[in-house]
């Protein structure tokens, strides 16, 4: 067993974990938060992204271990005092999901990238190409798409 | 769980890994995890041990001098695509390095990682191999260096010792006024591609470096189509077969041509 230091969502946490343990499962499992949905649990659905001191990233291509010391965002930790993220609420506004599978994962990872394009205007094709990694399996992207160029107004 | 058991080491120096590795043949080195760990998820690996780099210091930089681009080998792969003196430097890293997976992987894949696991799709051998490169590796019997063309044997196989670590990548400029391209095909962005290529292009000569037409990257000093058939290899999987493999050398090193010399004449 190997100690694993880790503040999540602004909490710090601190465990002992076995050092196979995947950060999803230990998300999910050792911590209950079951907002991280895992899919292919080989870095290409994209289901289980977060953030790691704010920057995109598999939480099933990590080990738990490897995160002592970082910050973890899951999308539990996004909404503020009973308040939607905005780029929750853009997905609620522009009906980006169907079965909801797929949507953590595209909130965290659309979180990422409007955070680190903070104030610039997205082509169609950018968010097309910034979330070529996020699967979704119930229909097409256009919504998606339309979710974050609200998002990316609202908060520009 | 997903991965089999394995110890568990987390070096604190370049040499405390490389006792490790020393101690024990089975053990693998863990740099970003984004090859290693999908290979633990199904099985595929079964390291006696990871030896974890993340704790080693000095081995995530980007230094770009007269000579070209030094790399630690645990720097981000995304660290490096947005560096603007490696930028500079080197210009046909960012663009090989957008193809390379998808934001979240380049966020936590290293440059070192990508080199030293020698996928033969892979686009940063390629680079480094068009470049005319070398990598740092750091054993028990001192620090060495290896040419690129040296380093890649096989598929997933390198000339690096079993107790060896590597520790610098380091890409050199191309000769001024040099034109360059890194293109590929894949079925989805952000796939592993059929085919890729990289070129550089200057004072009338041209090399092409081919990525997933062989057992490591196919590197070939001509702009005749016909040296690039006979130096390719490819192989059929469930992607495509080797006949359009050839076909996608043809139109991928002609397309790279013409970009790179477009290039250089600016």
């Amino acid at each position: 067993m190997t100690r694993v230091r880790v503040e999540v969502n602004g909490t710090a946490v601190e465990r002992e974990v076995e050092p196979r343990l995947l950060l999803s499962d230990f998300l999910r499992h050792d911590l209950g938060l079951t907002g991280t949905h895992v899919g292919c649990e080989h870095g290409v659905c994209g289901a289980c992204t977060v953030l790691l001191d704010g920057a995109s990233a598999r939480s099933c291509l990590m080990l738990a271990v490897q995160c002592d010391g970082l910050s973890v965002t899951t999308v539990e930790g996004l909404a503020r005092n009973g308040e939607l993220h905005p780029v929750q609420a853009a997905f609620r506004e522009a009906h980006a999901l169907q079965c909801g599978f797929c949507t953590p994962g595209f909130v965290m990872a659309v979180t990422a990238l409007l955070e680190e394009r903070r104030g610039e205007k997205l082509s169609d094709d950018e968010v097309r190409e910034a979330l070529a990694g996020n699967l979704c399996r119930c229909t097409g992207y256009q919504n998606i798409v339309r979710a974050v160029q609200i998002a990316a107004g609202s908060e520009g | 769980m997903k991965p089999p058991p394995f110890d568990y080491h987390v070096p604190a120096t370049v040499d405390e890994a490389v006792a490790l590795r020393t101690a024990d043949s089975d053990a693998v080195v863990l740099a970003g995890g984004q090859s290693l760990v999908p290979l633990l998820n199904m099985r595929l690996a079964r390291p006696s041990a990871l030896i974890d780099l993340r704790c080693v210091g000095g081995l995530s930089y980007v230094r770009a001098g007269e000579g070209g681009v030094a790399v630690g080998a645990m720097t981000r792969q995304r660290e490096l695509e947005r560096s603007a003196e490696a930028f500079e430097a080197c210009p046909i890293l960012r663009e090989a390095l957008e193809l390379v997976g998808h934001p979240p992987i380049r966020n936590r894949g290293t440059v070192g990682g990508s080199i030293a696991h020698a996928d033969p799709a892979a686009e940063l051998p390629a680079v480094l191999c068009v470049l005319g490169g070398r990598v740092g590796a750091t054993g028990p019997r001192g620090t060495r260096e290896i040419a690129a063309d040296d380093f890649f044997l096989y598929p997933f196989t390198t000339s690096l010792e079993p107790d060896e670590v590597l520790t610098e990548v380091f890409f050199p400029k191309a000769p001024s006024g040099s034109g360059y391209a890194a293109l590929e095909l894949t079925r989805r962005h952000g796939d592993f591609a059929l085919a890729g290529v990289c070129a550089v292009v200057s004072n009338g000569s041209a090399r092409l470096c081919f990525t997933g037409v062989g057992g490591r990257p196919v590197l070939v000093d001509s702009d005749e189509p016909d040296a690039w058939q006979a130096a390719i290899d490819p192989s059929a999987d469930a992607t495509g077969s080797a006949d359009y493999r050839r076909q996608l050398v043809a139109v991928l090193g002609r397309r790279a041509l013409e970009l790179a010399r477009a290039r250089s004449a600016q």
